[in-house]
C-alpha cells in the first residue's frame, strides 16, 4: 500500500516498522512532526521530553536496555543535546539508536543556519540524508540496522524541505523485535578515562569499517547518464539537481559520512566535468577535494540560504539573469495573532520603556514594531541569564528597568537553571513567564506545566510559580495579561522588589480558545487617534475616508477573536461589540 | 491548465498564515493521489505560520523530483488574499491562471503607516496571466463558517483540472474533520459552481 506521507511522517512510521520502542523529542520546527506522529503508535513509549539533553538521554537510557529507540530534534537542540550524543559515539548502543536532527536552511523559524552534518564528523558517527519522504523511512529503518550492525548512533539528517515536503511512500507492516534486556557493561558505558581511552580507538575502527560499508552500500549510487557532466549530490539537492541536469550523470550520496572514497574516484573517472550540488556548508566538496578529486561546488552554488532549482539552474548554467525590476510589494512578516495573550505584557513592557532579555518561541515576535518590546534572543533559556549578565556589569541600577521575557515552555527547557543560579549569585532579576498553557509556535505540544503528555493522557503538572518558589523566589505573582492594569501594577511592583520576582502572566493561546464575538469600531465615536493601534493587533488598521477629516480605526470581523484589549485602550468608547449600535 | 500529458503540473499556493493554506494542499494532493499521479508537496511550518507570508508548491504527474517549484513554470496560483498573489506572481509560466479571493489583509508594516498597502494590485495582476477574482471570504461568511474559505478556492481550481469530483470529495472526507465534512463539501460545490 502507498500512502502520501511528509519527512516527519515517513520518520515515524519508519520507526514504527523498525519495532522502535521509545521515542523522545523536544519540539522544534521543523522536526515536531516525527514524535506527534510517533504518538499514534500504542507499542512505540513516545514523550516530549524537557529539552533536547534530556530526550537524547532518555533514549540513550532506552539503547542500553535493548530496545530501539529513536530522538527527533531541531538543527540547534543538537546544540543542547551535543554532551551525551559525544559520549555515545563512544559508548555505542545495545538496542539500535537512531538521532534525527532536523537542519533549517533558510531559516523558516530558527535562529541560526548551522549545517549539523558537521555534528556527524566531530562526534564521529555516521550520517543518512534521506532526499525524499520515501527515503526518509527507509533510512530511518537501516539506520536502525546500522546501529546495531556497527555499534553506534546513527545521525539522520533532514532538512526542512525534507521534513515538510510530502510525496507516496510504500507502507510495511511491524516487525517487533526480541528485547535484548540489560546486561551491565561498565566498559562501554561507564565513560572513566580509562575507558574511554579503549573505546576511543574502538571509534577509529569503527570509522574504518563505516567507511567500507558506505563503498557498498546501495543508496551510495551512480546514475548513468551523459558523460560531459557529473554531479555529486545528497539530500533535497539531488531533486533539485536532476531537474536542471536531466541527461547528467549522477552521483548520489545518501550515506555521507564516512564518504565512499573509491565510489567517488571511480565517478570522477566516468566523466568529463564534475559539480558538487550541496545546501549549506561545503562538506561534500572538502572532503572530495582532499581526496584529490578536481570538483567545482561553492565557487559557483550559494553557502547561505536554502538552494531552489532556479539558484542550482543559476549557478552552473548560464541563464540569462532576468534582473526583473522588483515592484514595491510590503513585506508581511509574521507576528503576533490577534488575541495573543502575550500582546498585553509587550504593550506595558515598550509603554514603560524596559529593557526586556527575550527568549525563543511565538513571543520572539513581541520585537517587531510596534511593540518593539524585546532586546535580545539568544537561544533557549539565555533571556534568564543575559539579564542577570547585564545587572552584574551594571549594577542593580538597571535592573529597575530590565526584565527577562520567555515563555513557559521555554522556562521548563532551560529557564530554570538561570533562575536558580540567579537567586544562589544574589542576583536582581525579574522574570516574566508569558504562560500560555503550551509550546504555541511549533504547534501546540503540551509541557510540564500543563501536566498533559505526549499521548494526550493525563501526567503531574507542575506549576511555574511551584517551581519559582521552590528555586528560592520570594515574590511570585500570577496574572492575567489581558487586564492592561493589573499588569502595569505587577511589572512596576516586580521593578521596584530588591532580589530576584517571578512574574507569570498566565491565559492561553488564542488558538487554543473558542473566538470570542468580535469588536468593532463606532464611526461616529472615532477620532482617528491611532492609540488602538499601539498594540499591534492585526485585527485593526486605519483608513483615510474621503469624507472624513481625520482617519478612522476599522476591525476586521473576520481576524478578531474578541479578546477586549484594545477596548482598554480607547479613551473614547470607540471599540464596541458588533452587535451593540453605535453612539448618536 | 494541466494535464495527465505533462511530467509535472504545478499549483501554488499562497496567502498569510493562518489562512487553511496547508490544509487546502492536503486536499488538493490526496485528490491528485486518489486520479493515480506521483505527487510531491512542500510547505512550510512553525514562525511563517503566525499570520506571515506563505506559500505551498504542489507537483503532480508522471514522475516528479523536486518538491518545489521553479519560478516562471507553475500552472495556477490559487490565493487568499490579493497582496499574496502579487508577491508570487514570479511563479506563474506564461498563460497561466491565479485563482485570488478578493480579500486585502494589511500587513504590519501597513498598519504601523511604514508602507501603503498597493491600490493597483489587479490591473498589476492582470498583466500577467488569467487571473479570476473571487469573493470567497464573503461565501465562506455567508456559509457560516470563515474556514470553509480554503476549500471554497479548491472549488474554483478543480474546474480547471481533470479530477474526477469523486476524488475531491473524498480527499474532503479524508482531510477533514466529520462533523465538518458536509459544510465543506458544500463550501467545494460553491466554488465549483462560481
Ligand atoms: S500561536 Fe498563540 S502564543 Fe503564538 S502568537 Fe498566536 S496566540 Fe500568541
Ligand atoms: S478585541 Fe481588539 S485586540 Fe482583541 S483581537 Fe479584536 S481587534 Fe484585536
Amino acid at each position: 500500500m502507498k500512502s502520501l506521507l511528509s519527512g516527519n511522517e515517513a520518520v515515524a512510521r519508519g520507526a514504527w516498522e523498525a519495532g522502535c520502542k521509545v521515542a523522545t523529542a523536544y519540539p522544534g520546527t521543523p522536526s515536531t512532526e516525527i514524535i506527534e506522529n510517533i504518538t499514534k503508535y500504542p507499542e512505540i513509549n513516545a514523550e516530549w521530553s524537557v529539552n533536547e539533553k534530556v530526550a537524547l538521554e532518555v533514549a540513550a537510557g532506552a539503547s542500553f536496555a535493548g530496545v530501539r529507540a529513536l530522538v527527533a530534534m531541531k538543527h540547534v537542540g543538537l546544540n543542547v543535546a551535543a554532551d551525551p550524543f559525544f559520549t555515545m559515539g563512544y559508548s555505542g548502543v545495545t538496542g539500535g539508536m537512531v538521532v534525527v536532527s532536523a537542519d533549517d536552511p533558510g531559516m523558516w523559524s530558527s535562529q541560526n543556519e548551522q549545517d549539523n552534518r558537521h555534528y556527524g564528523r566531530h562526534a564521529k558517527v555516521p550520517i543518512l540524508e534521506p532526499a525524499d519522504s520515501r527515503e526518509a523511512k527507509v533510512f530511518t529503518k537501516l539506520g536502525f540496522e546500522i546501529s546495531e550492525k556497527f555499534d553506534t548512533p546513527v545521525l539522520l539528517r533532514l532538512t526542512t524541505r525534507i521534513c515538510h515536503s510530502s510525496c507516496l511512500v510504500d507502507l510495511e507492516r511491524r516487525k517487533e523485535r526480541k528485547v535484548i534486556g540489560y546486561v551491565k557493561d561498565i566498559r562501554k558505558r561507564l565513560v572513566l578515562p580509562a575507558h574511554a581511552r579503549i573505546l576511543h580507538t574502538v571509534v577509529e575502527e569503527r570509522l574504518k569499517k563505516l567507511a567500507g560499508y558506505s563503498e557498498t552500500w546501495s543508496y551510495n549510487k551512480i546514475e548513468r547518464g551523459k558523460k560531459t557532466l557529473g554531479v555529486i549530490t545528497s539530500g533535497v539537492s539531488y531533486q533539485y539537481a536532476r531537474e536542471v541536469f536531466p541527461d547528467a550523470s549522477f552521483l548520489k550520496l545518501a550515506f555521507t559520512y564516512p564518504l565512499p572514497e573509491k565510489l567517488i574516484k571511480k565517478f570522477a573517472r566516468q566523466v568529463k566535468r564534475l559539480i558538487v550540488v550541496e545546501e549549506g556548508d561545503p562538506i561534500l566538496e572538502t572532503e572530495i577535494k582532499a581526496m584529490g578529486v578536481k570538483v567545482m561546488g561553492k565557487a559557483r552554488i550559494p553557502l547561505c540560504g536554502e538552494l531552489t532549482p532556479k539558484i542550482v539552474r543559476n549557478s552552473f548554467t548560464k541563464a540569462k539573469k532576468v534582473t526583473r525590476k522588483k515592484d514595491e510589494i510590503p513585506p508581511r512578516p509574521p507576528v503576533l495573532c490577534p488575541g495573543c495573550p502575550h500582546r498585553g505584557v509587550f504593550y506595558i513592557v515598550s509603554k514603560l520603556k524596559l529593557v526586556a532579555t527575550g527568549d525563543i518561541g511565538c513571543y520572539t515576535l513581541g520585537a517587531l514594531p510596534p511593540l518593539n518590546a524585546m532586546d535580545t534572543c539568544v537561544c533557549m533559556g539565555a533571556s534568564v541569564t543575559n539579564a542577570q549578565g547585564l545587572e552584574k556589569a551594571l549594577g542593580k541600577d538597571i535592573s529597575k528597568k530590565l526584565v527577562a521575557v520567555l515563555g513557559d515552555s521555554t522556562f521548563f527547557h532551560s529557564g530554570i537553571t538561570g533562575l536558580v543560579n540567579a537567586v544562589y549569585n544574589k542576583g536582581s532579576l525579574n522574570l516574566i513567564i508569558l504562560d500560555n498553557f503550551t509550546t504555541a509556535m511549533t504547534g501546540h505540544q503540551p509541557h510540564p506545566g500543563t501536566g498533559k503528555l505526549a499521548k494526550g493522557e493525563q501526567g503531574r503538572r507542575i506549576p511555574p510559580e511551584d517551581v519559582a518558589r521552590g528555586c528560592g523566589v520570594e515574590l511570585v505573582r500570577v496574572i492575567n495579561p489581558n487586564d492592561l492594569e493589573t499588569t502595569e501594577a505587577a511589572i512596576r511592583e516586580a521593578l521596584a522588589y530588591e532580589g530576584v520576582t517571578v512574574l507569570i502572566f498566565r491565559r492561553p493561546c488564542a488558538l487554543l480558545v473558542k473566538p470570542r464575538p468580535p469588536y468593532r469600531i463606532d464611526p461616529a465615536a472615532c477620532n482617528g487617534c491611532r492609540l488602538c493601534l499601539r498594540i499591534g493587533c492585526p485585527a485593526i488598521s486605519l483608513i483615510f475616508p474621503k469624507d472624513r477629516e481625520k482617519p478612522l480605526a476599522v476591525v476586521d470581523e473576520a481576524l478578531c477573536v474578541g479578546c477586549g484589549l484594545c477596548v482598554q485602550l480607547c479613551q473614547r468608547d470607540a471599540i464596541i461589540l458588533s452587535g451593540e449600535a453605535d453612539a448618536q | 491548465m494541466p494535464n495527465k500529458r505533462l511530467d509535472a503540473n504545478n499549483i501554488t499556493i499562497c496567502g498569510v498564515g493562518g489562512q487553511g493554506i496547508i490544509l487546502a494542499s492536503d486536499v488538493l494532493c490526496y485528490a491528485a493521489f486518489l486520479e493515480g499521479f506521483d505527487v510531491k508537496k512542500s510547505e512550510v511550518h512553525g514562525m511563517a505560520q503566525r499570520g506571515g507570508s506563505v506559500i505551498t508548491h504542489v507537483r503532480f504527474g508522471k514522475k516528479v523530483y523536486s518538491p518545489l517549484i521553479e519560478e516562471g513554470t507553475t500552472d495556477c496560483i490559487l490565493a487568499f488574499e490579493k497582496l499574496e498573489a502579487l508577491r508570487y506572481i514570479g511563479y506563474l509560466r506564461k498563460g497561466g491562471t491565479v485563482i485570488v479571493d478578493n480579500r486585502e489583509i494589511p500587513p504590519m508594516s501597513v498598519l504601523v503607516g511604514q508602507a501603503d498597502y498597493p491600490t493597483n494590485i489587479d490591473q498589476r495582476l492582470r498583466k500577467s496571466g488569467n487571473i479570476q477574482f473571487i469573493d470567497a471570504t464573503k461565501m465562506a461568511l455567508e456559509l457560516g463558517n470563515i474556514r470553509v474559505v480554503n476549500i471554497i478556492l479548491l472549488g474554483v481550481l478543480s474546474k480547471f483540472l481533470y479530477f474526477a469530483k469523486e476524488s475531491w470529495e473524498e480527499s474532503i472526507r479524508k482531510n477533514i474533520k466529520e462533523k465538518y465534512v458536509d459544510l465543506n463539501v458544500t463550501a467545494f460545490i460553491r466554488g465549483r459552481e462560481f
